[in-house]
């Protein structure tokens, strides 16, 4: 199922993985914001129905990445990229490729909670109502599915119609994932999603990450280590804008190949 | 130690100053705005109480009936002199009187002195007589009780009666019932029957309109003519506002340009509001009404319908005036919220326009209201632009009416603002106007405090619904 390949000698090694369980597929990926490269040539396959971790130091262009896939650098004019991104096959720059659809199936979750000024009802069914009328019925079940995936539901059932702003942070951060959820998107982004929450938050969260790949497709942006050895079944280690080191996270934190990522993770940075 | 201490103290002093000089000046602020909320409310308030009259004796044999208004020294410091409002204009041409107090003999407060308000001169201060009506007459007790029983009645059903009065110098003068609009026995009345009296004037105030050349009667046709040229011009200014804003914070490239579109809008709103006035008559009213009139009223030329001052140019004028304070608000309402709500959006799959009109204007709608009310304080109080481009000394008719279409955009109005200035310079009876002009400033002040209370409660029930603070 894993074939290793070294793609460049000198480059960092690359996992690539068969067309069945490849999911996300990046190549010779380079983005540059104002000229200034973020991210140089990167190269990497993102597996189905697992959690992928990107680790690396503050400005190593992991969040760059996880914004790219998403395309949410369109709103920036500044930034230049060329390479491909393929979701599933599709590139997801090509012309016919519409932004709306791609953004439902690839769904992100930011570092602070953004709960929309709304009722928590209403933030959940956001995504849905951008797509097109539905049902009451079919609506209410959804959400009750996406805020009972995202462990919130007990939470909140109560009080559907209150403000979502009255919720503690670590459950607004639940309700964006639900909320996220709720359009049923193949890929979930996670952009250091626990890093401005509380010890038991964040093991909520981390819970749910590992509860919610038997449904999806899960990259997880963090600077927290113990949290991708945790949650994380490959983790890519990124420096200065390339891919350091790929591999499945066992191997990457027990056996790393280069003497850069363990500095790093042992935190012998210098 | 004494080379340490001086300048160490001179520095403790100086820190502890500014705490108190920063406290003064709000104490100041505050008592300023106190000073002027109670001169307003007792100079304006106090006018529609039923002050006593007084019958004066002079040592010269003169009797003077009046209200005494106030007292000043005479020159040369001879005395203190008195100032007693007479009314009688029909008789001795004069309502005021001034008194000397070393002449004054006797000062009584009898109980049948009267006051009556009529159309054509002016109040009358004296007694009364007797009334005749259909053939029968009546005096005295009767003749009171026939005034007061027929001031009741609506006007229409009030019976056809002749008043003899007597004034204060004894000459008798005949007045027609028809004319009278109040009739008053302040000296005989009761504190509860003041309070009455006193409420009903000041209903009278608001409800009713101007009557001898603004110097008497109501506002209320300033008081409508300035809050619907206030409303007509949020609902212009605001869409007009909001969408600058957005296309200069969300729209717009943020280069040079829009940067010197901004510093220019800020800047719009230090214009001089005359300049605005002048602004409005030459191309709204001359330009665009001129033409609409030459198109579309050709029939009632030359005289103009659309090519002259109306509420449609004031309030596209003060509009104009006061766009630049709901744009800035706005924009600062929108920048103040975080990206991440956008990026929340878009990255579930909104468009910019689903992000813009879901989730962006919902959570600057409190700032756009601030803008809003903030326009509204300023186009309530603004006078000197409405000159150029629509406000009346007396409108003839109301911007509204039943008929049709109902809202009149190219009638004149009052407002409240010129009503004052009006009352205040213009007036026969300068001295009968100043309480009325204290009156009328007070009332502008609470309607602006009343138009931005609306707002301001508003905007609170929006963030209310919202959860909290944005």
């Amino acid at each position: 199922m894993l074939a290793l390949s070294s793609a460049n000698p000198t480059q960092a090694p690359v996992t690539r993985f068969s067309a069945e369980t490849c999911c996300l597929s990046i190549n010779q990926f380079h983005l540059a914001y104002a000229g200034k490269t973020a991210l140089r040539d990167l190269t990497l396959d993102v597996p189905r129905h697992r959690v992928t971790a990107f680790i690396g130091p503050s400005g190593c262009g992991k969040s760059t990445l996880l914004r790219a896939i998403n395309r949410l650098h369109d709103l920036n004019e500044s930034v230049t990229h060329h390479g491909q991104i393929q979701l599933e096959d599709q590139d997801i720059h090509a012309p016919q490729m519409n932004v709306t659809e791609l953004r439902r199936r690839v769904g992100m979750v930011f570092q602070t909670p953004n709960p929309f000024p709304m009722s928590i009802y209403e933030n959940v069914a956001f995504g849905l109502r951008l797509q097109g009328r539905l049902p009451k019925r079919k609506r209410d079940d959804i959400i009750e599915w996406a805020l009972t995936s995202a462990a919130l539901w007990d939470e909140v059932k109560d009080r559907l119609h209150r403000s979502a702003w009255q919720l503690s942070g670590g459950q607004q951060q639940r309700l964006v994932i639900a909320r996220t959820l709720a359009v049923q998107p193949d890929v979930l982004l996670l952009d250091e999603p626990a890093s401005a929450l509380d010890p038991i938050s964040t093991l909520k969260i981390e819970e749910l990450i590992r509860n919610l790949k038997s449904q999806l497709t899960l990259v997880l942006v963090t600077h927290n280590m113990q949290q991708a050895a945790r949650v994380s079944d490959y983790t890519a280690f990124l420096q200065q804008g390339e891919l350091v080191e790929y591999g499945p996270t066992d191997q990457v934190f027990t056996n790393p190949r280069l003497q850069r990522t363990e500095n790093y993770i042992t935190g012998r940075m210098t | 130690m004494a080379w340490l201490s001086r300048p160490l103290r001179a520095r403790a002093t100086g820190s502890l100053l500014w705490p108190w000089l920063c406290a003064a000046s709000v104490a100041l602020s505050l008592l300023m705005l106190a000073t002027l909320l109670t001169l307003l409310a007792t100079r304006g308030l106090g006018h529609f109480w039923p002050a006593e009259l007084e019958e004066v004796t002079l040592h010269s044999g003169d009797t003077v009936i009046g209200q005494p208004v106030r007292e000043a020294p005479l020159p040369n410091a001879a005395g203190v002199e008195r100032l007693y409002f007479t009314g009688n204009r029909d008789i001795g041409g004069e309502s005021w009187r001034w008194v000397a107090l070393d002449d004054i003999d006797t000062v009584a407060v009898p109980d049948d002195l009267i006051r009556l308000e009529r159309a054509p001169w002016g109040d009358f201060i004296g007694r009364l007589d007797e009334v005749e009506s259909a053939g029968q007459r009546f005096e005295d007790e009767a003749a009171w009780a026939f005034v007061a029983h027929a001031m009741t009645l609506p006007e229409s059903q009030r019976p056809i009666a002749q008043l003899r009065l007597t004034a204060a110098n004894g000459q008798i003068i005949t007045q027609p019932l028809e004319g009278i609009t109040r009739f008053q026995a302040p000296n005989a009345m009761s504190w509860e029957q003041k309070v009455v009296a006193w409420s009903e004037r000041i209903w009278q105030f608001l409800s009713e309109g101007p009557r001898a050349a603004n110097t008497g009667g109501g506002v209320w046709p300033a008081i409508f003519g300035t809050v619907l040229m206030v409303i007509l011009m949020s609902v212009i200014v605001t869409p007009f506002g909001v969408l600058a804003a957005i296309y200069l914070n969300e729209i717009a490239h943020q280069n040079r340009l829009t940067r010197l579109v901004r510093i220019g809008v800020r800047n719009l709103a230090g214009v001089p509001s005359i300049v605005y006035g002048v602004f409005g008559l030459g191309v709204f009213v001359y330009g665009i009404g001129g033409s609409i009139d030459s198109w579309f009223f050709e029939d009632a030329l030359p005289s103009p319908t659309f090519g002259t001052g109306g509420l449609l140019w004031a309030s596209l004028t003060l509009a104009l005036l006061t766009l630049p304070v709901v744009i800035v608000a706005t924009e600062e309402g929108l920048a103040r919220i975080p990206d991440a709500q956008r990026e929340g959006a878009v990255a579930l799959g909104a468009t910019r326009l689903e992000m813009l009109t879901r989730v962006v204007l919902p959570m600057a709608t409190p700032a756009m209201l601030t803008g809003v009310i903030l326009a509204v304080a300023r186009a309530a109080g603004e006078v000197a632009p409405l000159m150029l481009v629509g406000v009346a000394k007396l409108a003839p008719q109301m911007p509204v009416d039943g008929e049709f279409p109902y809202l009149h955009l190219e009638r004149k109005f009052m407002h409240l603002g010129y009503h004052l200035f009006d009352t205040a310079f213009h007036g026969e009876d300068v001295q009968a106007a100043i309480p009325l002009v204290f009156a009328t400033a007070l009332l502008l002040v609470l309607i602006v405090l009343v138009l931005n209370l609306t707002a301001i409660f508003l905007r609170h029930y929006l963030r209310r619904q919202r959860g909290n603070e944005c």
